[in-house]
């Protein structure tokens, strides 16, 4: 059965069994690769996406399940890959293989969104369901906090400007 | 195609492998000027081995194109340590060149780029000198050029920033190349006298700079094995047998699966090179059918001999081999080590155990083969493909110019992907299927077929005279052999005969002066035929140091000693610790230097809390033919309670002489000191029933963010050999750990990982006993 849903902005339907996890729909059906499959449980989060908004393990969610949702995946974040987060993930010389960051930049701009200004500790808990395995953890605390100084900043310009961008 | 046109007597492109095999050639294509190395690069840590491998091929290392833009060719797998960079920026060095031209191109497999491996911590030190003379040899030739079109001396010209400059008048390498007529040879002989330039005159390496293939790994741009895909592909998970060898089929039964949509259909692989023994393959049209298929089908195995070992066994056979004095390879032998034992006025003499490790690489192994015009491609990422390219031509039954491996960034390495077993099914499949087959293991099933860091048996003795210094040191280490499995050409001799794996026990070849040293190492044949045994980030270092720096400083405070002062004394630049050129210099000194850089960054000897304590430890990474000389201080907390350790801090020195990119370098200890940590404390598996019980992150839990401790890392300003960095950081942690907890509450322990469980119950054991 046809199953509907917005990806990266744009509508599509899918025809799959409704059991197939969303994360091989987005990568095979789709075709957008940047979305990664590490363990298969939800427990790595290289398949992190936003489900309305929500960092999701897309790994574990049956895409029958997100009909009618408006998904985000790596290559929707923003328009150009200039999102705050992966600018700063570039200046912290973050990625080592690479491999899980697209999860860790969509799990942390869930984050940010939801704590504009984290405390280390808030880092820690929310990120550390994304696993590492190159171990690029010190980079990974260090671009999310050079992304949400940056996020406040450009948030106080446009409310001192008044034009409202942030 | 390239085209070279070089002097007369060079040959085109159309002929690689019949190019000189001597000197540089440098020449015009239809692009732009390309310079081909036809010396035989300084491979491997053995180069009559890389001869024997034949290793000696042309290889074309970078061209510079008549925009200007400069491409080199990137022919070692980008796994996380930039390596791209860090090769581009020597070539960048010698060529004067901009950077901001400068991009990479990660080739496929071809036999003209010579030997392809990455591992060892290998690629700079190996490449610095043929990439600094290939850059050098385009600048003299640019330069050469540029004097003639600006009517000067070459001697009063000089290359900047991929300009030639002679007084007021430049000209660019765009300008040189799109107009000019270059061609140039540099014989041998002119190789040999070449400059390389001296570090004050360095502009690319030991600067700061971003790595090139960052940008991509933020926007999921950056392709991986996992993204290969072509038009009429099928979908391959393989149902893995019982035991990692020997198991063999009865009976497949697919009925229940052929009721799962998209389910194609299971077939039965069968390996000439019996890389898979016992394997079947899920056949469908996405992988979520092949995946819930697997759960549906039954398969009747008779699995092999090793269904019924486990853990136990194979560390209980480890130390059966070492109590058999004639089993192993004798890899150091000062002489008289008898003598000083019998003559000893006391023996320390310690057992220490390490379990098995996963790689657990994030992206779990796969591969996409197909056949197109005759030729095998395998669309995946590897770090060996001269070793798995003759394995691949013999499962697919053709030559081995008829497969290619290309390249594609790797989901990390750590070793898993030096092993490129993984690609045997997947090429089996397709050639049995006639189509292209993609490859995807689960998690669960990349595990099982993991080649995981063998568990070790180790036993460590020291002999103490009357003064109580220390005359003689034992060290026997038995474990799985990878090297012997796979690779066994490159098994180096033993001093008395036998031959070892060279991967399996560097480490424990150490520079301290101990009065005799006799070093042994063991293959643990029941690990060998039970598993795979893999390369795993530092390999032997891995073990072999945490039971040799344990014992330093079990020996240490059995001397009465403090552990640094201990190791310090014996640390002594002479003899055959005197190190030597050009990889070695300063020997043993400059162990003792970081030994001493890293006591005074840590604080050690300063007052600790209650509970806490430093321990330290010490390496010259792998190789004492390219030593990395690290030291590390862990300040550790335990809580007598529950016996949690709780790592506070990692001060980490480390002199890997010049240092090429050092924000790359520094990463890389980041991320070597933290798996070291890992390893220490939130790792380890063992076997049960022949395999492996851990096969995901519900009871294999490598270490997280909320897990780290402070770091602080310093490099020696170094101007030396630049030697390997990707793994020697690895091997210091856990014994600065163990030292830690030691020197904390007073518990030795000598098993890894480290269980809490264990520190509580010595604590108990050490109050019942006191």
């Amino acid at each position: 059965m046809p199953i509907q849903f917005q990806i990266n902005g744009k509508a599509t339907t899918v025809d799959v069994p409704e059991d197939t996890p969303l994360l091989w729909v987005i990568r095979d059906d789709v075709g957008l690769t940047g979305t990664k499959f590490g363990c298969g449980i939800g427990m790595c989060g290289a398949c992190t996406v936003h489900i309305n908004g929500r960092a999701t393990r897309s790994c574990i969610t049956p895409v029958g399940s997100i009909a009618g949702t408006a998904v985000t995946t790596i290559e929707g974040l923003t328009q150009g890959g200039n999102h705050p987060l992966q600018q700063a993930w570039v200046e912290a010389q973050t990625p080592q293989c690479g491999y899980c960051q697209p999860g860790q930049i969509m799990q942390a701009a869930a984050m940010l969104r939801e704590f504009p200004n984290p405390t280390d500790d808030q880092i820690d808990q929310i990120m550390s369901g994304n696993l590492c395995r190159c171990m690029a953890y010190l980079r990974i605390r260090e671009a999310i906090k050079i992304a949400a100084g940056n996020m406040q900043a450009d948030a106080a310009e446009g409310a001192a400007g008044g034009n409202g961008h942030a | 195609m390239l085209k070279f046109l070089t002097d007369k007597t060079a040959p085109t492109t159309d002929e690689p492998l019949s190019l000189s095999r001597r000197g540089f050639i440098i020449g015009m294509t239809s692009v732009g000027l390309t310079l081909a190395f036809t010396r035989s690069p300084l491979s491997l840590a053995d180069p009559t081995t890389a001869v024997a491998e034949g290793a000696f091929e042309p290889t074309i290392w970078f061209q510079v194109n008549k925009d200007g833009s400069i491409i080199v060719n990137i022919t070692r797998a980008e796994m996380g340590q930039h390596i791209g960079t860090a090769l581009a920026r020597i070539v960048t060095d010698e060529l004067e060149a901009d950077w901001d031209k400068v991009s990479l191109r990660y080739v496929d497999s071809d036999p003209k780029w010579g030997y392809m491996v990455t591992g060892g911590s290998w690629s700079v030190w190996q490449s610095f000198t043929p990439l600094s003379h290939a850059g050098a040899a385009g600048r003299i030739a640019l330069i050469e050029e540029a004097a003639k079109r600006l009517g000067v001396p070459a001697d009063q010209c000089k290359a900047r920033n991929s300009r030639v400059i002679a007084g007021d008048k430049s000209i660019s390498y765009a300008e040189l190349v799109s107009d000019g007529q270059i061609s140039r040879s540099f014989s041998d002989e002119e190789l040999k006298k070449m400059p390389i330039k001296p570090a004050s005159e360095r502009r690319a390496i030991g600067k700061d700079t971003r790595a090139l293939d960052i940008p991509s790994k933020t926007n999921g741009e950056a392709l991986y094995g996992l993204d290969a895909k072509v038009d009429g592909m099928v979908y391959a998970r393989p149902i893995i047998p019982p035991t990692r060898y020997g198991s063999t089929i009865g009976k497949i039964d697919d009925s229940a699966a052929r009721k799962i949509p998209g389910y194609l259909q299971t077939i039965q692989l069968e390996d000439p090179t019996e890389t898979v023994q016992g394997w079947a393959m899920v056949i469908a049209d996405s992988f979520h059918a092949a995946t819930t298929a697997v759960d549906q089908i039954k398969v009747d195995w008779t699995p092999g001999d090793t269904a019924n070992v486990d853990e136990q066994a194979l560390i209980d056979h480890g130390f059966a081999l070492i109590d058999k004095p004639e089993t192993g390879v004798v890899v150091v032998d000062d002489g008289n080590v008898t003598k000083a034992f019998t003559e000893a006025e006391s023996i320390l003499q310690q057992e220490y155990i390490t379990h098995g490790v996963l790689h657990f690489q994030l992206e779990p192994v796969n591969a996409l083969a197909l056949e197109k015009d005759g030729r095998w491609e395998i669309h995946t990422g590897n770090q060996w493909q001269s070793l798995i390219l003759p394995v691949l031509a013999k499962a697919l039954g053709v030559s081995e110019d008829k497969v290619v491996l290309r390249t594609y960034m790797l989901g990390g390495g750590f070793g898993r992907r030096l092993n490129g077993d993984y690609t045997v099914p997947a090429a089996l499949a397709a050639k049995a299927l006639g189509r292209p087959v993609k490859m995807v293991l689960t998690r669960e099933d990349d595990m099982r077929f993991d080649s995981l860091r063998s568990p070790s048996a180790q036993r460590v003795r020291f002999a103490f005279n009357a003064e109580g210094e220390v005359t003689g040191m034992e060290h026997h280490a038995a474990a799985g052999w990878p090297t012997q499995v796979m690779a066994p050409s490159f098994l180096a001799d033993g001093i008395s005969g036998g031959k070892y794996d060279p991967f399996a026990i560097q480490g424990a070849l150490h520079w301290y002066s101990v009065g005799s040293n006799r070093l042994r190492a063991i293959s643990n044949d029941l690990a060998n035929a039970t598993f795979r045994p893999g390369w795993l980030r530092s390999v032997g270092s891995g073990w072999v140091n945490w039971a040799l720096e344990s014992a330093m400083d079990e020996a240490a405070h059995k001397a009465g000693q403090d552990p640094v002062e201990f190791r310090l004394s014996r640390l002594k630049a002479v003899g055959k610790n005197a190190g030597s050129a050009p990889n070695s210099v300063g020997g043993a000194a400059r162990q003792a230097n970081v030994l001493r850089r890293v006591r005074e960054m840590s604080g050690w000897g300063s007052q600790m809390p209650t509970d806490t304590g430093l321990g330290v430890s010490t390496s010259y990474g792998q190789e004492r033919n390219m030593p990395t000389w690290t030291a590390c201080v862990a300040r550790v907390h335990v809580d007598r309670e529950t016996g949690r350790p709780t790592v506070e801090k990692l001060t980490l020195v480390t002199d890997a002489g010049t240092i090429v990119h050092p924000d790359g370098a520094r990463a890389q200890v980041e991320g070597a000191s933290l798996w070291g940590l890992s390893m220490a404390l939130h790792e380890g598996t063992h076997f049960e029933n022949g395999g492996v019980v851990d096969t995901n992150l519900n009871t294999y839990t490598p270490l997280r963010m909320r897990d780290i401790p402070e770091i602080e890392i310093a490099f020696i300003d170094s101007t030396e050999t630049a030697v390997g960095l990707g793994e020697p950081a690895t091997t210091v942690v856990a014994p600065a750990v163990a030292n830690a907890i030691f020197a904390a509450v007073g518990v030795r322990m000598r098993e890894l990982p480290i269980r809490a469980d264990a520190i509580r119950e010595a604590l108990q054991t050490k109050t019942d006993t006191a």
